[in-house]
């Protein structure tokens, strides 16, 4: 099994390419990898709870696993109340943690 | 058990994207947790340590440049490479073909002149790669 770890930096309200990491997350994990999504940057603009058209959800009901940096939530008023209940809030250290495990492949978007 | 490994390449120029500061980040975490971390700059990148990098005041707010304490790459570089001078170590690659079209190789001590050759060698040599690409 080979772990991935998406970073996702991108407001998926501003463009249609969050799809990208829908696509490609939900079918290397259908392939039984492991697959983390960091959300960082804007990319955490679609971690709200009430984000109605966040593409996160798909990504939680495909057993995805889903962290969003503190700093950024923080940066951009972010409440850690607000955030969707399968967004864990986490942070850059974490995401050390992440990259330097064995059999990892981590790609920005 | 062999020291970690992280190799990172970076493309934006400084004082464009936010990328610049979250790659920093990376940088600074891993070095705090020991891990080695090769940086290659290509493209804008080779900006980040520019040593000519000056801050300035804040006309529209009326601060002078100490007030204003703008922070700058090269001192946030500058600090990342006197963390990582030994042990953890920190190998910062400017790209030398980007570095001249730019003409930008006044950069501030510890940064090394290379080529994508040098890029694959870390990467081949790390424990793991990212690359934070431009949009």
């Amino acid at each position: 099994m080979t772990s991935y770890v998406f970073i996702e930096s991108r407001d998926p309200f501003e463009s249609r390419d969050a799809q990208f990491i829908v696509d490609t997350a939900t079918a290397l994990k259908q392939h039984d990898n492991e697959v983390t999504v960091f959300l960082v940057q804007n990319g955490v603009l679609g971690a709200r709870r009430n984000a109605a058209g966040s593409h996160l959800p798909q990504l939680a009901k495909a057993g995805i696993i889903l962290l969003a940096d503190g700093f950024s939530l923080k940066e951009r008023g972010v409440l850690p109340t607000e955030i969707n209940p399968a967004v864990r809030e986490s942070t850059v250290e974490a995401l050390v943690d992440l990259l330097v495990r064995d059999n990892t492949k981590a790609i920005w978007h | 058990m062999s020291r970690k490994t992280l190799t990172l390449a970076l493309m934006d120029p400084p004082y464009e994207s936010a990328n610049s500061t979250t790659a920093l980040r990376i940088i600074s975490a891993a070095l705090n947790k020991g891990i080695n971390v090769n940086v290659f700059a290509y493209e804008g990148a080779v900006n980040l340590p520019f040593r000519d990098q000056a801050p300035h005041a804040n006309p529209v707010k009326g601060t002078t440049v100490e007030e204003e304490d703008h922070p700058t790459t090269k001192h946030f570089i500058s600090s990342l490479l006197e963390t990582g001078k030994a042990d953890p170590l920190l190998t910062w690659v400017n790209c030398g073909l980007c570095v001249d079209e730019r003409g930008a190789g006044n950069s501030i001590d510890g940064v090394k002149r290379g080529g994508p050759g040098d890029f694959l060698k870390m990467a081949q040599e790390s424990t793991n790669t990212l690359v934070i690409p431009t949009r």
